[in-house]
């Protein structure tokens, strides 16, 4: 397809690439789309595609094949679409190699029986426009229900992710038939810096990488700051374990990204960009090259861009495995050679940033809805949301969950809509404990609370943060105190170790809560950890500091009988705590199977063939594996 | 030879100015290359980029995805992220260290592979997931972990099959 | 010339000035563990930390002073910030005077963790010190978080040490200890040509010029004191 790249040097250039882009995306003839984001890489999807292409290639199929990003429908990958001119895209989940020939067989039927759901069309936040697939007519499928009717989709409003599971990330027709870089245009051509900052500062968007400062009010910071040049920085690090947004942006649709930023250049008066990825992201960085080439080679990147006279250009710096790097002053000094350790603020990296200069960092999300922000206006973002939190979010919600996905809500949205609707609530026979929010610099909000709408402010007061869409669903299997070890143990080993307070507060936090945890702990040790959750979130200097407690606070705040649990009685309730748990066979039901002794890796387990079976505590590492495996329910917990 | 003085090294240099904001960078080439950072070329950036030692050595030791010393053959990445924690996280890295004779973290006795964690590889949705080299293991059991390992012993990186992928 | 407030009182200082600088010209006491006049400012050991309003507290030695800046260098936030502080230090390194004398002074009377005698605070001035003032720059941090510590680059002396022992002079706590003959056992040469009172009461002493705070106390600083506590502790 990158023959067709023409140097757009005009809106019709554009339109041209546009028209080749609606051809590849909407095609005349049967195409099928495999989800190839790391999702379903990691599911198999590497296989499924091979599948797809051995069938269509060996049987000579007229079929197009392509890839595509994330629906965000992650329990159900490897995800394959079949679009078949004139009627609704069938999605097909959880596919194995071997039933790509049964799907492919029946074609232009779907085989129903495997299939998931139909998309009738598609909308597009930035054009305003839905498409239709099926001519006008419904596109009723008899046994499977619409994306529209489904709770998981029902609810959510995709202006980030508009792209993603739509276009091939690796087309830049694709990206332009969608609408893209006609923002671009318009802020070059039709608006001012000064109009288009207006946009961002009335669309009342806030940065979505967890602090939620006022996006504006930093461009305009960065307008007004003295010094050149200017830098435009994309905070891709995403270092929240369980947050994996701004990886279904990058590898679903890079180019909102790029168009964001140069759109930001342009405003604040910028002409470099760098994008910040994590190294654990080698997919996002490969797309986000491509894509980078691609806009180079279209004269969209470099200089006088659409013959404007702006020139902008981006390069791609890669992290190195550190969380404290997500901070904007560590990953300034990442990008600079040093190590990531933050440095006070103020200065504020508006007035000094990189190298010293002006520089404005926002986050992967912000940047891909500026582009909305300018075709849409701001007016129209604004209002969508709450009163002080505009627009939507996008969400990983993982964890204990029926529906694991990548979701995008407008703000308000309730935390019990989202686990329950959209996420199908807890598996069956479990009872849902907690909702954890913000990363490691978040807290654990109690089922009881759950009506809670998702906003900056109402996440803020419960105790915990909004922070980069990081959603864990824990359930009654989950002891709130192994999580507050959990978080403790990863920000000891993730701070960057300068400030005493955070260095040292963190690991004695950490030593405290593994004492209680291993039953160990008495009644003044709660007192002591909260004075230091306190010292530590007033004297340190950072952001990854000054939120460290939260996790222990929250944890104590709304479980403390747990904590008084295992202090008083040495019982962990949700039988998580290994030095609290024993693991026995129950006479009744053991039938001698003999299939935990192979994987016990204590050795612990004797027991002759059908006879019952028992456990040496003494050599027992409570690794769980024989619960794991038996198939009779004959192994407890106590 | 030193490994200052072979080809493959100033390849490595050639995308590079010797400037410090490239320490990392060039770093990454060099793990990339030997799949550590040896003693004689971290003295030998450090000329190059008339950066002192001790601050290159603080940023050898700073960033997780460098390592000073050789690692083993066959890199074991266990996801700890809050998502694949929930899920069993921690059950799977004993396992896989149950397997490899590791504890905890570190390179087997037979160096046929090196053991780390990582905080997080971002498949939450299909916790816990583990990655051997560059191909991705999602909704681990401990009953399939040894069965993985396995498939990369003696030498044999043979494709993965259902139920991985390579990036 | 910038005018702010320190504890209710206007004061005036020079444009660059910290509010450190600041309340020193006044004789308004801060305490500092990593701080040296004649080093940079590094904001590692949060001693000095102030209070501004109502965001976090900050650390004076690195905050410029503003015009209209409103200080507080004694507030109830900021010291019971110093005395959790002086808690973990004691805890990390009990055999060290300076700490010792900090925390009796502003009243710390317990220490609730385990003790580690750990040594390095990671104050950093050792570095700077070999850094900006003997310009010889051969010590440097190494690792991060929990497994951060002061590191030669592979655990080797470089060329770049001239062995002047700035790094030993300025070290608060005494983390290397004297190189007497009998360095197991005794104190640095300082004491071997003083004798003073507190000598006889105080069994752990390190080098000191000055009689050491815990011994003129009766509190639990004592040695003997002490070793109740710690036989209590393991009793429990």
């Amino acid at each position: 397809m990158s023959d067709h790249l023409c140097h757009v040097t005009d809106l019709e250039a554009l339109e041209r690439c546009a028209i080749h882009g609606r051809a590849s995306l909407y095609p005349e003839r049967i195409k099928i789309m495999v989800g190839m984001a790391t999702c379903g890489r990691a599911a198999g999807a590497a296989e499924v595609l091979e599948a797809v292409h051995e069938e269509v290639e060996g049987k000579h199929l007229p079929y197009a094949v392509a890839e595509t990003g994330c629906i965000g429908w992650c329990s159900q990958e490897p995800l394959l679409d079949v679009w078949v001119p004139g009627q609704p895209r069938v999605t097909y989940g959880r596919v194995k190699p071997g039933q790509v020939r049964d799907i492919l067989a029946e074609l232009p039927d779907p085989k129903t029986n495997l299939a998931l759901a139909v998309m009738t069309g598609d909308d597009n936040a930035l054009t305003g426009k839905r498409i239709s697939y099926c001519n006008g007519g419904d596109g009723h499928v008899d046994g499977l229900k619409s994306y529209a009717d489904l709770p998981l989709f029902k609810r959510q409003l995709r202006i980030v992710m508009r792209n993603c599971g739509i276009v091939d990330p690796a087309s830049f027709e694709e990206y332009a038939a969608r609408g893209g870089y006609r923002a671009l245009w318009r802020a070059l051509f039709s608006l001012t810096p000064r109009e288009v900052l207006q946009e961002v500062l009335t669309s009342g968007l806030r940065g979505r990488g967890g602090a939620g400062f006022p996006t504006g009010r930093k461009w305009q910071a960065v307008c007004e700051a003295k010094g050149t040049p200017k830098y435009i920085i994309c905070n891709a690090d995403e270092g929240d374990p369980g947050a994996y947004m701004d990886r279904g942006v990058l590898e679903g649709d890079p180019h909102s990204v790029i168009e964001g930023m140069i759109i930001g250049g342009y405003t604040m008066g910028a002409h470099e960009g760098v994008i910040y990825v994590r190294d654990e992201y080698p997919l996002a960085v490969a797309r986000l090259s491509e894509a980078i080439l691609q806009a180079q080679r279209s004269d969209l990147l470099g200089k006088d861009i659409l013959g404007s006279g702006f020139s902008f250009n981006i390069s791609i710096t890669k992290g190195a495995g550190a969380f404290v790097c997500g901070e904007e002053t560590a990953l300034i000094a990442s990008i600079e050679g040093r190590v990531g350790e933050p440095r006070p603020r103020p200065p504020y990296p508006a007035e000094q940033g990189l190298w010293g200069k002006p520089t404005c960092i926002n986050n992967v999300e912000t940047w891909a809805t500026v582009p909305v922000i300018v075709q849409r206006g701001g007016a129209w973002l604004s209002a969508i949301g709450t009163g002080k939190s505009k627009g939507t979010k996008v969400f990983s919600l993982v964890g204990n969950v029926t529906n694991t996905a990548l979701i995008e809500v407008p703000m308000g949205t309730t935390l019990a809509d989202v686990v329950n609707e959209i996420g199908g609530g807890v598996p069956a026979g479990r009872v849902c404990k907690a909702v954890q929010t913000g990363g490691p610099s978040g807290g654990c909000i109690p089922a009881a609370m759950l009506d809670l709408p998702v906003d900056y402010e109402s996440l803020t007061q419960a105790g915990s943060i909004m922070g980069s869409g990081g959603m864990i669903v824990m359930d009654d299997h989950t002891c709130m105190v192994d999580i507050a070890k959990y978080f403790l143990g990863f920000l000891e080993d993730e701070s960057c170790g300068k400030c005493f307070s955070c260095r040292v507060g963190t690991q004695r936090m950490k030593e405290i809560v593994d004492r209680i945890s291993k039953g160990r702990g008495s009644e003044e040790d709660l007192k002591l950890l909260e004075d230091l959750a306190w010292l530590v979130g007033e004297t340190s200097m950072c952001g990854l500091g000054q939120s460290a407690p939260n996790p222990v606070l929250t944890t104590l705040r709304y479980f403390r009988d747990e904590y008084l649990a295992h202090i008083r009685e040495h019982r962990c309730p949700a039988k998580v705590c290994k030095e609290l748990i024993t693991y026995s066979i129950d006479p009744v039901t053991c039938n001698g199977c003999g299939a935990c002794i192979s994987l016990c890796s204590g050795t612990a387990i004797l027991g002759e063939k059908n006879k019952l079976h028992t456990i040496e505590q003494a050599k027992c590492t409570k690794c769980g594996s024989c619960l794991e495996t038996c198939k009779f329910d004959a192994v407890l917990v106590n | 030879m030193l490994h200052v003085e072979s080809a493959t090294l100033d390849e490595a240099f050639a995308q590079f100015d010797d400037r410090r904001e490239n320490l990392i960078p060039i770093l990454q080439e060099v793990q990339a290359t030997y799949s550590y950072l040896p003693e004689d070329i971290l003295r030998h950036v450090s000329r190059k980029l008339k950066v002192p030692l001790p601050q290159v050595y603080q940023v050898a030791t700073f960033y997780r995805c460098f390592s000073l010393k050789p690692r083993g053959k066959h890199v074991v990445q266990v996801c700890l992220g809050t998502a694949c924690h929930v899920r069993g996280g921690t059950r799977i890295l004993e396992r896989v260290g149950t397997e490899t004779g590791v504890a905890g973290v570190g390179t087997s006795p037979d160096l046929e592979f090196v053991v780390e964690t990582v905080r997080c590889i971002g498949c939450c949705g299909l916790a816990p997931v583990m990655r051997v080299d560059k191909d991705i293991y999602a909704t681990l059991e401990q009953t399939k972990v040894k069965r993985v390992l396995d498939r990369y012993r003696a030498g044999g990186r043979r494709a993965a099959k259902k139920g991985a992928s390579r990036e | 010339m910038i005018r702010l407030t320190i504890n209710g009182s206007s004061v005036q200082v020079e444009p660059g000035s910290t509010v450190l600088e600041a309340a020193r010209l006044y004789g308004i006491p801060i305490p500092t563990l990593c701080h040296d006049d004649g080093l940079s400012a590094y904001g590692a050991c949060r001693m000095c930390v102030v209070e501004l309003g109502v965001g976090h507290l900050v650390t004076s030695c690195n905050t410029r002073a503003t015009e209209g800046m409103v200080v507080r260098t004694n507030s109830q936030r900021v010291a019971r910030a110093r005395r959790l502080l002086l808690e973990l230090y004691v805890a990390t390194s009990p055999q060290s005077k300076r700490i010792q004398d900090l925390a009796s002074a502003m009243g710390v009377r317990e220490c609730r963790y385990e003790a580690k005698n750990e040594d390095c605070i990671q104050c950093g001035l050792c570095v700077r010190m070999c850094a900006e003032q003997m310009m010889g720059g051969a010590i440097g941090f190494a690792g991060r978080g929990v497994s951060r510590r002061v590191a030669r680059p592979f655990d080797q002396t470089s060329e770049l040490c001239r062995q002047c022992g700035a790094c030993l002079y300025i070290c608060p706590v005494c983390e290397l200890r004297c190189q007497a003959s009998t360095a197991d056992t005794a104190l640095c040469s300082g004491c071997l040509n003083f004798s003073p009172s507190c000598f006889k009461t105080y069994d752990d002493a390190m080098c000191f010029l000055d009689p050491c705070h815990a011994c003129e106390l009766t509190g639990p600083f004592r040695a003997d004191a002490r070793t109740s506590r710690r036989a209590a502790t393991t009793a429990r």
